[in-house]
């Protein structure tokens, strides 16, 4: 198999992978980030520990978990512990370089909703709400978003509602946030990036066919582009080999 | 000393300790969801009940669908990974039948509601909601000044929750003894500070043990029998979610959910069958089957004991 045959799953969680480069610990949610982190402990992150919201720090699991609380991320785990230490004293005490965090709709500054589509108080859509996306948002290092869907409705100038507020709205509501917010989203067109406070999401890479002008259609904010903007590498065949051998084998992701 | 034996059925525990009109607190994170308690609850046809659940999944959405609650508050209403809950969502966005009040928080909003609620403390701040539009449709998230110079020695500003005291809680356990020593390994979410919140504590385990099989290993203990008011012995209680080294999880039925939910004539023809139709949980268990059970069943991971010493 090509390189060139990767689907859009091996294509998001090896670009996820590579920005994991030289971190140490990542808060990560089922799906695309925990392939994306398992794919970077066997390459550009060798020390990556992955610490999972149900309270399961070191995970050595003997099959690809299908929850964040799979059972088989506890048998054989380093350690497990009670929520209120996961979420107080590793979360929020700082112990996390990167969380990564879906949403329905995203914003220039990174502001995430997933709590509802129209007014809150009368939803066309009531989707799940923060989980721990808020905490995660507040305390973590810098924080990757995975989008697999690239569009106006989703990148959105006004979000319908801010479930999870980057540090830009945390200070304007006097609250001095610990992190830098999003720092990273990654999609089917490209990444943009923003290092953090004051600074929006710019187009820093798109990927191969794909044209800055493809992506401002996209998104549905004036998207600027960084001025060192770049063409993302495929998927090697060893990324590929990897995801596909090692940490997906049973193809419960990788669709 | 002998102590006081607080098991009963399922049926008397919930007749004792979940009334019309109570707050009531089911907690479990993915694991050991006490979904049999849910069920007699839904049997004994409770009404009007405030439910708090951190993560609001397929034992709310049946509760809810059966005309139980009036009020739901949580931080995360979705079925798991898996899909949505079919009757929430009727609730929430078109009042079907009834509409539903709905407070919303984040996961460490309602951890430090259970906290400040155990500990009887008036409100817990923590470094969440800035910026966000939370505290704007939820009047509970309230900003304060710090009493205590901030790390750059000016005044800082930060939220903070209220106490949640249930009525009653009820958590599901791998065992307890008589009196209520309840033991859990694998995740233990947030068990403990939303039994000590509560007025009463209603303890649902896969096995009673003698006293001696707990006290081998008291550390492992996560909420004593002083805590506890209720407890029920009720195997594979906790299906569809799972008990770490009793069985798996049925990620069959989670992702089954969202389209029996969705229709509501089919929801109600899956509680008729599967929660009115069966007496206990004896019944919806037997229903299921051996060969069903078979495929839930987990291999052996024994830990290696410790030694706790014992003086010479």
């Amino acid at each position: 198999m090509t390189a060139a045959a990767a689907t859009s799953s091996e294509l998001l969680s090896v670009v996820a992978a590579r920005e994991l480069a030289a971190r140490r610990t990542v808060f990560a949610g089922i799906g695309l980030p925990t392939l994306a982190a398992s794919l970077a402990h066997l390459t550009v992150a060798p020390e990556l520990e992955i610490v999972y919201e149900s309270g399961v720090c070191g995970a050595h699991p003997s099959h690809l978990p299908e929850t964040i609380a799979d059972a088989v991320l506890i048998t054989g785990a380093e350690a497990v512990l009670p929520m209120p230490t996961l979420f107080g004293s590793v979360l929020q005490g700082g112990h996390i370089d990167v969380g990564f965090l879906g949403a329905a709709q995203i914003d220039k500054w990174g502001n995430l909703n997933s709590s509802v589509i129209g007014d809150w108080h009368h939803p066309k859509a009531r989707l799940p709400g923060s989980g721990g996306a808020n905490e995660v948002m507040a305390n973590a290092r810098e924080v990757f978003v995975v989008m697999r869907r690239h569009d106006p409705r989703s990148f959105t100038e006004r979000l319908d509602f801010c479930t999870s507020p980057g540090p830009d709205r945390a200070l304007a509501d006097g609250i001095r946030p610990l992190g830098a917010g999003v720092t990273r989203v990654i999609t089917e067109l490209g990444i943009l990036a923003r290092e953090g406070v004051g600074e929006e999401l710019r187009l820093a890479a798109v990927h191969p066919g794909v044209s800055a002008d493809d992506v401002r259609a996209a998104t549905g904010w004036e998207l600027k582009t960084a001025d060192d903007l770049t063409v993302v590498e495929p998927p090697t065949e060893a990324e590929l080999a990897l995801l596909r051998e090692d940490v997906d084998p049973e193809r419960v992701y990788l669709r | 000393m002998s102590a006081v034996d607080k098991t009963m059925t399922m049926r008397e525990a919930i007749a004792a300790h979940v009334h019309d009109g109570d707050t009531v607190s089911l907690e479990g994170f993915t694991h050991l969801i006490p979904t049999a308690a849910g069920h007699e609850i839904i049997r004994q046809g409770r009404r009007d009940l405030t439910v708090i659940r951190m993560t609001a999944d397929i034992v709310v959405d049946q509760m809810l669908a059966a005309g139980c609650v009036s009020k739901l508050v949580s931080s995360f209403v979705g079925n798991s990974s898996a899909g949505s809950l079919g009757e929430l969502r009727r609730r929430v966005e078109s009042a079907r039948p009834a509409p539903l009040e709905f407070e919303e928080y984040s996961h460490y909003g309602m951890i430090c509601r259970y906290i400040a609620g155990a500990q009887r403390l008036p409100f817990y701040p923590l470094r969440s909601y800035g910026g966000s539009d939370l505290p704007e449709v939820n009047s509970s998230l309230r900003k304060v000044t710090s009493p205590y110079p901030g790390p750059d020695g000016g005044t800082e500003q930060i939220y903070v929750v209220p106490p949640v005291n249930p009525d009653v809680t009820i958590v599901h356990a791998q065992r307890a003894d008589r009196s209520g020593n309840t033991q859990i390994w694998g995740l233990t979410g947030v068990q403990a500070e939303a039994v000590y919140a509560a007025r009463k504590a209603v303890v649902v385990v896969e096995e009673v043990v003698d006293g001696e099989v707990v006290r081998s290993d008291p550390n492992r203990t996560v909420v004593p029998a002083h805590a506890v008011n209720a407890v029920v012995e009720c195997p594979r209680g906790a299906h569809p979610s799972f008990a770490q080294g009793y069985y798996d999880r049925d990620n069959a039925f989670y992702r089954s959910w969202s389209a029996i939910s969705k229709d509501k004539e089919r929801l109600t023809a899956w509680l008729a069958e599967w929660v009115h139709g069966t007496r206990d949980h004896a019944e919806y268990v037997a229903k299921l089957g051996e060969e069903f059970w078979d495929g839930l069943v987990v291999g052996e991971a024994m830990s290696l004991p410790v030694n706790y010493g014992r003086r010479l």
